[in-house]
Order: structure tokens, then C-alpha cells, then sequence
């Protein structure tokens, strides 16, 4: 099968260094309009600075961008975007104390007599809204009101308004609930039928594959292939990615021998945000919280960890009644909390990885201050963070091994309970396995892990047991192994295996 | 309904349709607080027996915000990009020297010292601009840097006031039309330019951009490096005005006439008090000025009840901490929401 629509952009043998490190070893790529094109490469594989090549943040040493047969060079964004080239950067690149209007005309507000003409701003805002089937946003309406999946619409309608006949999209879903990814499959769908060529970068396989016509597969920087994706299976695509095939995707599952006692028992917790929690956690266990996004289940975590305490029922440790009013008093129960906000609640970005990994030690545990050097050196090991050193700034490091290190802040203090949010969001496929091989390591020696995510894959292949949260409540509970099915069924109100 | 359907409908349902009701945005507030304390400061220095609010009263309160109004609003600009100047007070002194020695006393070199002063301004606006956006030092730094240079140099070659204004050009100091000094009209103008060129223009929209994020908008194409330096070229135009305004009250240029009063923190704290987030992005000049009238209404009622100067100090610093720790707090409870 060959791709329909002409080739609207190609890139031929694009090399590039920074500081004589080559990022990007002789890459291809060919855009066909009305194409969905994934590209795929685990961290470091030079996904990015290809995208900034086109983007035109980047100029390649060397190799050829062409533009509808012409080739070009782009020595600023202003300038791919003038060619019809517009990013989503993997960050939302909006104000939130602007308009959407005021956002998506950043830095091109059309002019009338010297002034900034807001009605044509707003009208032709809400033209593009329209044509994208996004009536309900208004172009007058600040963006710190709006939902991510509409911020991302924003994101979007801001490329469109360019005239882009290119979009590349850099992770768009890192930052989406569930639900809200069936939004962005049908905006894709939508923007594709309109003969938009969208370069498609992911480290979720389902997407690609439900998504992608073609895919482009980077490996250190080097160009591996160009396929269909319908000649493609994951085990091929992942093979190409890693050089190898990831063995035994999930780790295994605890044994009876390895579960202890009761570690954390809820009873009938609850706060303004979720009642009647009601569950035991058993050490060596890993249990997993399904729910849609909003549905409670990240509030029961962070009522755990005494973000926004329970106010009601009772939460014992260990067999003993506790009380967990604020994170300091969870930390020194010795509860541990990854928060799905990396950059923005776990960690100080701009400190070394050394301080980050004692930051809880040192906030909520004087006394163990005086730890020898090469404790931090082992802990370090242990999570396996790939960096030029422990004085290094933790915001130069890749998803993954950002991860590592916010986990690594918590085994530093040796949780008693750790409760995981999305622990990998954003994260390639080799440092997504790592994740999950520590969270079973960690769960073998005693620790009782209690699992947030929104990738149900990841959820199931991963837990013990799963907690399903429906609006503020536990709708069910599932054994290992349970059907994806049978989650969604409970997740969404009906019963196991309703959904159609 | 389908799952898919329903997913949907949660999605959506997620943003709601918020009405649009009246809220206090900072700039309420600071109007209502200004109000408030009209109220209050009427009402304590009717019962010492005077009266706040007469025609002299109002144009004591006026008078008082010319200067700091016209320094504020050059402020609020650089705070809004998220910059800041510290050199503005030194700037004040400095163009009313430059300005009053040009004229020496004569006519004819009113235009030309006008000119040259707030030649000058711009000049050192420049400076500071570069030195943030070329040279990448924090304004903070960068400003207070800017700052010591200006104080150099005013030490060196002055020990008091210098030159002088003829008597035309004092028009501007102290002529009123109808009931309305000319210095508060002046004040307003400018007020007025700063508001169309930060609300209508697109410099004003990328300063609030740049302000929000500056790595946002510099990959949405906006000159970051020069949007925030006519930002400082604008501030330190405002602060010559400033100094020229205040070489006609004089009648001669004063090097420290702009220290003495301490417009640099003291238009920061205006411009702070009127709602601007000090990290840039947020704010406006019609905020500002609130904020400018309610640190002059302060002072006026104070001096009326003839308070200690340095209680005086202490409340200033209350109001200031208590607008800012209020804008916080509506920041903190609607995120939690």
C-alpha cells in the first residue's frame, strides 16, 4: 500500500551535532498530505531534533529539507511557519492568562490602524474552532479555565491558523486523560481528512498503531525504517526501536509467599472529593487504581499522602490508627507519594540529582543526615539514573531517568508504603520497563505499592489486584490479569464487561 | 448511550459552562480599597475637625500622584514583561538635571532640553534593556547596577541643584486648567499612551507574552529580546518625564529629587498594589494608578491627622503586604477549585 497524497515534505540524509555529539545520523523522512506519520524512537533517539529541524529551531549540518519539491532552509520558527510547518511541542506553549484568541495570534495579531484588531482576531478564531467541530470554546475566554483536551484544541487551532499544511505533534497525549485521547483520535482524524499531513511522535504503541498510516522508526539517531504501519507488529516496532525484543513485558507477579500483612487498611474513608474508601494493602503487593480521569482516584492518593486529608473513616498503618494531616506526617509514617506532576511537584528541577534524591531524607528525617556518600552512590545505582554525574541538574535528564530519580527520593527514606501516579508518563519503552521492575523489586522487599494509571495496559499487566474508582467511590475490585473490558465496565458505571 | 459517547460527555462536561459574573479582579479591589479609604480618612479627619475631601484635598492627593503616577507607569510596563527597574530613581534626578542645565534659564532651549532629557532616558532604558536581554543579567541586578552607575556619576559632578528652568517652562509645574493641574494631565496622558500601547498594540501584547513565558513566546515567533527592551526604553521615558516635570516645579534640576522620595520601590509597590504579578505577565496601568492614589491618599490623610512619620512607614508597609498576601490568596483558592 503506498501512502495517498502528495509528498509535502522530505527530508533527505539530515545529520546534526551539538557540541560534536552527533544527535541525528542521515535521516529520511517523507510527509504526504492527508497522512497520519508516526515517529518512533525511544528517548534519545533524536525525535526531537529532527522535529526542531523541521520546526526550523535547528539547522541541520548537513542533508536537505524540501518543501513541496523546493527545497528550503529555515534559519528561524517564523520562517517553517511561513512554509506551513507548525509544532505542538510536548509542553503547552499557551499563556494561561490570555485569551484563546490572544493565543492563538501570538506574536501575529492581525492589525487595523495601528491597533490589534480583536474582533478579526477572535472572529477568525472562532471560524477555525468551527471547522474543527470545536464550537463549544470561546475565543474571548481566558485559557487557565479551559480543560487540557481544550487547551490542547487551542494548541492546535494556533498551529491551523498559520495555514499549516504540516503539524507535528510532539507526544499530544502525555498530558490527556483517557477519555480526552478519543477526542484528540477524532480531531486527528478530522484534521487528516482535510488533507493536513501530521507527523505523529508517541511512545504509546496503541496509538500509533490505531493512528499512523506509516511509521519512521530512529534509533540513536540513525534512521532505521520506513513502514506501513499495517505491515508492521509490535514486537517488530519495538524491536526496531531497542535493537532487541523487550522480553517478558511485565514483570511477574507477587506469589502468595511473598505478601505479607495487612500494611495500609482504609475504612470507610472519605473528603469533599471521595467517600467510603475502603480497602487493605497488603505488603509485597502491588495494586493498581483504575478510574477516568477526575473520577477520584488520583484524590484518594493524595488524601493517603495528607495533600487533602481524609476527613472521615480511619486509616491504619501497620495495625495502628494513624492520622495523616499534611505530607510532612505521611512521610515520617513512612508513606511515600510519585506524584504525576514530575516537573512541576517531584522534583526542583533545577537542583542535582544528589539533592533531589535526599530531599525528603533531609526535609522530614533529620538525624540521617550523617549517611555516608556511598549510600547515595548505591541508591543511585539501584534506580539506575543515566547522567554525567550526581551534581548534575536534574531538568538536563530524560523523562525516564527524571523518574528514577524522584524514586529514588523516596527509597532514600525506605517507604513502608508507596503510592504511584502515573509513574510513566512521558517515558520511553526501555525506561517504562525499569520503572516497573523497581516497583516489583521494591514490592518484594516489603514494600506495599498502590499504582495510579491511566494506561490500562500497564495497569493490568502490573497488578496484584485492581481498585476501580467511579465518581468518588470504589466501584469494584479485580483480580490479576482482569480485561480491559472489565476495568472500563466498572470505570465508567456500568457493570464487569458491559461496555459495548 | 455508548461508552465512547458518554467518555465524550465527560470530556466536555469538564470545562462547564462557566457564566460570566462580576469578579474582583485586582483591580476592583484596588478601587474599592481607594474608595474604602476615602471613606475611612474622610470620616478620621472629619473628627479631628478637618475635611479630606474639599478641592485642596483632592488636588493635594493629585499632586502628590503626578510623579510617582508618571515613574508607576513606566514600571508597570517592565514589570508586565517581567522585568524590573531599579535605576529609575537615579534617572528622575538625572534628567532634571539635564533638562534644567540645557535650558539654563532660557526660552528658546525649552524644546531642546525637553528633547535631551528625555534623550537621555531612553538612552539609559537602552542600557538597561541590553544588559537584560544581550547580556542575560537578572533585572534585578542589572537595573540596581544600572543604578549605582547613575549615583557615580551624580555624586561625582553634582553636590546640590544645578541650572535652572525659565519661567515659561514652570507653566507646567504649577498652572492648572479649569480646576486641573496641568502636571495631572500630563500624568493621565502618559497613563493613558501606556494603557493603549500595553491593551491595543501588538508590542503590548507580546509584553504581556513575554511576561507569561517568554520561552512561549519565543516559539511563537514573538522578538522576545526586543519587546523587552522597549519595555525599559518606555519605563525610563516615564521616569524622564518624570524628572522634567519636577526640574519646572523646582525650577532647577536636583540630582537626588528622585532618591529622596524613593520612586523605585516606591513605583514598584504601586505597581504591585494595583495587581501586577511581580514575575510579569499580569497587570495594567489602570491598576497601577489605583494603587499610586492609594499610597497618595494615604500619605494626605496622614499628614491631616499630622501622624508620626514613620507610623506612617509601618501602615504603608501593612497595606502593601495585605494587598499582595489577598492577590495571592484568590490565585491559591481558585486553582484549588
Amino acid at each position: 500500500m503506498t501512502a495517498g497524497g502528495e509528498v509535502v515534505v522530505r527530508l533527505t540524509g539530515i545529520t546534526k551535532s551539538f557540541l560534536g555529539v552527533p544527535v541525528l545520523r542521515g535521516v529520511d523522512l517523507e510527509l504526504r498530505a492527508g497522512e497520519v506519520h508516526a515517529l518512533m524512537g525511544e528517548n534519545g533517539a533524536g525525535k526531537s531534533t529532527l522535529l526542531k529541524v523541521l520546526a526550523g529551531v535547528h539547522r541541520p549540518d548537513s542533508g536537505q529539507v524540501e518543501v513541496a519539491g523546493r527545497p528550503v532552509v529555515f534559519s528561524t520558527p517564523r520562517e517553517a511557519q511561513e512554509a506551513g510547518i507548525a509544532i505542538i511541542h510536548q509542553e503547552f506553549t499557551l499563556l494561561e492568562h490570555r485569551t484563546v484568541a490572544e493565543n492563538v495570534y501570538l506574536g501575529r495579531e492581525p492589525v487595523r490602524r495601528g491597533q490589534v484588531d480583536r474582533r478579526k482576531m477572535e472572529a477568525d478564531t472562532k471560524e477555525l474552532l468551527d471547522w474543527l467541530g470545536e464550537d463549544g470554546i470561546d475565543p474571548a475566554a481566558p485559557v487557565s479555565g479551559l480543560s487540557v483536551a481544550r487547551k490542547q484544541v487551542v494548541e492546535i487551532v494556533k498551529a491551523l491558523s498559520t495555514d499549516a499544511k504540516v503539524l507535528a505533534m510532539d507526544e499530544p497525549t502525555a498530558a490527556l486523560a483517557d477519555q480526552e485521547v478519543e477526542l484528540l483520535y477524532d480531531l486527528v482524524d478530522r484534521l487528516r481528512a482535510r488533507g493536513i499531513a501530521i507527523l505523529y511522535v508517541s511512545h504509546r504503541m496503541r496509538e500509533v498503531f490505531d493512528l499512523s498510516r506509516r511509521i519512521t522508526v530512529l534509533k540513536d539517531g540513525a534512521f532505521v525504517t520506513t513502514a506501513p504501519t499495517a505491515e508492521l507488529t509490535s514486537d517488530q516496532l519495538v524491536r526496531h526501536m531497542v535493537g532487541r525484543s523487550l522480553d517478558a513485558l511485565y514483570p511477574d507477579r507477587a506469589t502468595e509467599a511473598e505478601l505479607g500483612d495487612v500494611r495500609l487498611a482504609l475504612r470507610g474513608a472519605g473528603n469533599d472529593r471521595v467517600r467510603g474508601v475502603t480497602f487493605e494493602l497488603r505488603s509485597g503487593e502491588v495494586v493498581g487504581i483504575a478510574g477516568l480521569q477526575g473520577s477520584g482516584r488520583s484524590a484518594i492518593a493524595r488524601a493517603i499522602w495528607g495533600v487533602e486529608p481524609f476527613t472521615t473513616g480511619t486509616l491504619e498503618l501497620d495495625g495502628v490508627p494513624r492520622r495523616v494531616t499534611d505530607p510532612r506526617a505521611a512521610v515520617r509514617l513512612g508513606i511515600g507519594y510519585v506524584t504525576e506532576d514530575r516537573k512541576g511537584e517531584g522534583l526542583a528541577l533545577r537542583q542535582s540529582i544528589r539533592d533531589n534524591a535526599l530531599l525528603v531524607r533531609r526535609a522530614a528525617l533529620p538525624g540521617s543526615r550523617g549517611r555516608k556518600r556511598s549510600d547515595l552512590t548505591a541508591l543511585l545505582e539501584s534506580v539506575a539514573v543515566v547522567a554525567r554525574g550526581e551534581h548534575q541538574e536534574v531538568r538536563y535528564l530524560s523523562g525516564g531517568n527524571q523518574q528514577k530519580v524522584v524514586l529514588a527520593k523516596w527509597l532514600a527514606v525506605g517507604p513502608r508504603v508507596l503510592v504511584v501516579d502515573e509513574p510513566t508518563r512521558g517515558i520511553d519503552v526501555g525506561a517504562k520497563q525499569a520503572v516497573h521492575r523497581l516497583l516489583r523489586e521494591l514490592a518484594r522487599t516489603g514494600v506495599a505499592v498502590l499504582m495510579i494509571s491511566s494506561e490500562l495496559p500497564e495497569l493490568i499487566g502490573m497488578s496484584d489486584r485492581i481498585l476501580v474508582v467511579h465518581e468518588g467511590a470504589i466501584a469494584g475490585e479485580l483480580p490479576a490479569g482482569a480485561s480491559e473490558e472489565a476495568v472500563m465496565g466498572l470505570a465508567t458505571g456500568h457493570g464487569i464487561g458491559e461496555v459495548a | 448511550m455508548s461508552v465512547v459517547q458518554q467518555k465524550i460527555e465527560v470530556a466536555r462536561g469538564a470545562t462547564g459552562g462557566r457564566s460570566r459574573r462580576f469578579t474582583f479582579t485586582p483591580t476592583v479591589t484596588v478601587y474599592l480599597a481607594l474608595v474604602a479609604l476615602l471613606v475611612v480618612g474622610s470620616v478620621l479627619v472629619g473628627v479631628q475637625g478637618g475635611v479630606l475631601l474639599d478641592q485642596g484635598g483632592i488636588l493635594n492627593i493629585l499632586t502628590r500622584s503626578t510623579v510617582l503616577g508618571l515613574v508607576a507607569v513606566g514600571q508597570t510596563i517592565v514589570i508586565v514583561a517581567g522585568s524590573l527597574d531599579l535605576s529609575v530613581a537615579y534617572l528622575v534626578g538625572l534628567c532634571s538635571l539635564v533638562a534644567a542645565e540645557t535650558m539654563a534659564g532660557s526660552d528658546g532651549m525649552m524644546v531642546p532640553g525637553v528633547l535631551l532629557a528625555l534623550g537621555v532616558a531612553a538612552v539609559v532604558g537602552l542600557v538597561n534593556g541590553l544588559v537584560v536581554t544581550v547580556l542575560k543579567v537578572n533585572a534585578f541586578i542589572a537595573t540596581l547596577g544600572v543604578a549605582l552607575i547613575l549615583r557615580g556619576y551624580l555624586e561625582e559632578n553634582y553636590t546640590g541643584p544645578a541650572g535652572s528652568v525659565p519661567r515659561a517652562f514652570q507653566h507646567l509645574g504649577f498652572d492648572r486648567i479649569g480646576p486641573v493641574p496641568v502636571g495631572v494631565l500630563l500624568m493621565l496622558l502618559v497613563a493613558a499612551a501606556a494603557w493603549w500601547y500595553l491593551r491595543r498594540t501588538r508590542g503590548g501584547y507580546h509584553t504581556y507574552a513575554v511576561g507569561g513565558d517568554v520561552d512561549v513566546a519565543r516559539l511563537s515567533g514573538v522578538r522576545t529580546g526586543r519587546t523587552i527592551v522597549i519595555a525599559h526604553v518606555l519605563c525610563a521615558v516615564a521616569a524622564g518625564l518624570a524628572g522634567v516635570f519636577l526640574a519646572s516645579r523646582l525650577g532647577s534640576g536636583a540630582p537626588y529629587v528622585g532618591t529622596d522620595a524613593g520612586y523605585d520601590l516606591e513605583s514598584i509597590a504601586a505597581v504591585v498594589l494595583g495587581g501586577a504579578a511581580l514575575a510579569g505577565g499580569r497587570g495594567g496601568v489602570v491598576g497601577t494608578i489605583g494603587g499610586v492614589l492609594i499610597l497618595a491618599t494615604l500619605d494626605t490623610i496622614f499628614d491631616d491627622l499630622a501622624v508620626d512619620p514613620f507610623f506612617k512607614d509601618v501602615v504603608r508597609g501593612v497595606v502593601l503586604i495585605v494587598a499582595v498576601a489577598l492577590y495571592a490568596r484568590r490565585k491559591v483558592s481558585r486553582r484549588s477549585a
